[in-house]
């Protein structure tokens, strides 16, 4: 079956079953997924305008009274797809701890202080580029259950659309050099190095403000058509 | 080319950042001024069409109904037409954009309010039966699920191009189940795992 979203770059992408991550063993189907044609349901996806985030939802820092404590960073980018496509007028949504490796959230146990002028959630729409760009502080690293002394390294949750439903990605947007790389059992599910490194935004001096925040760049790749045509695709 | 980014889980922290309003109580004071950037809620003032509520959990491999998911549908209005640039059939004047977010609340249970969608377009111009296209994601999920959502009592399922791909045995966990009331109340219940495992789709 031809389909027009190849499915090769899947591969690229974790296994649903990883049973170091330990809360995929139950949570992962046991028989194999099914592929199906791409049909309009497939190919077609939500269109976001920019009334759909208020002026300021990508500054994490004005969200209230005071300055959130923390290093402040610039994170930014393009959103593009594998054709080197830009992506526009996508959603970009991102949620992070707070600088001391916290959540704002009720099932958060780690024993951190919460940050009262930190909430860590942002979203923007990408411009004509595909370009999105997010003020905020960098989070901290944080315990979790799933083994003994188990660390997730600093990251932050980003939610992205594409050109179609199928391209829809959620992902974690990693720091350059963490020395908590080698015991994370969820960056370590992408198993093929180089993937894995593409999850990992690059420190961007030329973007770093002086006397203010550093940057860091970090462009968000989906699945892309296949470069040639299909006779009569008239969906595009 | 470009190369791809790779997807990881949604984690157990998403709703404040995703899906902060309505059914994810995350917030004991109810002071969170962050509004939803998508609803749960899809049925707008002017779209025509037959409202309809989509109720239902997703279980884990022991059968316990998953608390801290988060379910997106991708839907058709009721004439067939998906509000994206990718159908050229689309009618820019409705505000129906057939997408809704919903998150499973502290019972394991997510909801959507829309409007029956119409049958659209399939593989060679034959039609696909009324369906809505739903996309799982949760901690212990390093990618989203895919599944659809079909709908009972449709004649039209019989010819369905994508349910024909799945053996008739397991047909059954995509159809919904009517449970009456007005709007009309749909359950649709996904089992990651166990006998009765929901077919999910690679696409
Ligand atoms: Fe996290």
């Amino acid at each position: 079956m031809s389909l027009i979203y190849p499915t090769k770059s899947l591969e690229n992408f974790p296994k649903h079953l990883t049973p170091g991550y330990k809360s995929t063993l139950k949570r992962s189907p046991t028989k194999p997924l099914m592929i199906i044609p791409h049909t309009l349901s497939e190919l077609t996806g939500p269109v976001y305008g920019h009334n759909a985030v208020q002026e300021g939802d990508n500054d994490l820092t004005k969200q209230h009274r005071g300055e959130p404590l923390g290093e402040r960073i610039i994170v930014h980018g393009q959103v593009l797809d594998e054709d080197r496509r830009p992506v526009k007028s996508a959603l970009v949504e991102l949620w992070q701890a707070n600088a001391c490796g916290r959540y704002v959230h009720n099932v958060d146990q780690h024993p951190a202080p919460l940050d009262p002028n930190f909430t860590g959630a942002g979203r923007t729409i990408t411009d004509d580029n595909g370009y999105y760009k997010f003020i905020t502080i960098k989070p901290g690293a944080y315990p979790w259950g799933n083994h003994p002394n188990a660390w997730r390294p600093n990251h932050i949750h980003f939610s992205v659309f594409g050109h179609s439903f199928v391209s829809r990605l959620v992902t974690q947007m990693y720091f350059p050099g963490d020395y908590l790389f080698p015991f994370d059992p969820i960056f370590n599910s992408v198993t093929d190095e180089k993937a894995r490194n593409r999850m990992i935004a690059a420190f961007d001096l030329d973007n770093t403000v002086p006397d203010w925040a550093l940057a860091f760049k970090f462009d968000i790749v989906l699945r892309g058509r296949e470069a040639t045509p299909l006779d009569n695709d008239d969906h595009h | 080319m470009s190369e791809i980014t790779p997807s990881q889980t949604v984690g157990p922290f998403f709703a404040y950042g995703l899906t902060p309003v309505g059914r994810c109580q995350w917030d004991p004071n109810g002071t969170y001024a962050w509004k939803n950037s998508v609803e749960s809620n899809l049925v707008t003032p002017d779209v025509s069409g037959s409202r309809i509520r989509i109720e239902g959990s997703v279980f884990d491999g022991d059968g316990k109904p998953i608390n801290d998911c988060m379910i997106e549908i991708w839907q058709a209005d009721a004439q067939g037409r998906y509000a994206s640039p990718a159908d050229n059939r689309a009618l820019p004047n409705s505000g129906f954009k057939g997408f809704g977010r919903s998150a499973t609340d502290k019972t394991g249970v997510f909801a959507f309010d829309t409007i029956k969608p119409g049958a659209v377009p399939g593989p060679g111009g034959k039609p696909q039966a009324p369906h809505i296209v739903v996309a799982i994601f949760s901690r212990g999920m390093l990618r989203q699920v895919y599944t659809r959502l079909y709908f009972p009592d449709e004649a039209a399922n019989a010819a369905d191009p994508v349910l024909n791909l799945v053996p008739a045995e397991r047909r059954g966990t995509l159809i919904a189940k009517k449970a009456g009331g007005e709007p009309p109340v749909y359950h649709f219940n996904v089992n990651m795992q166990g006998d009765n495992e929901t077919v999910f789709f690679e696409v």
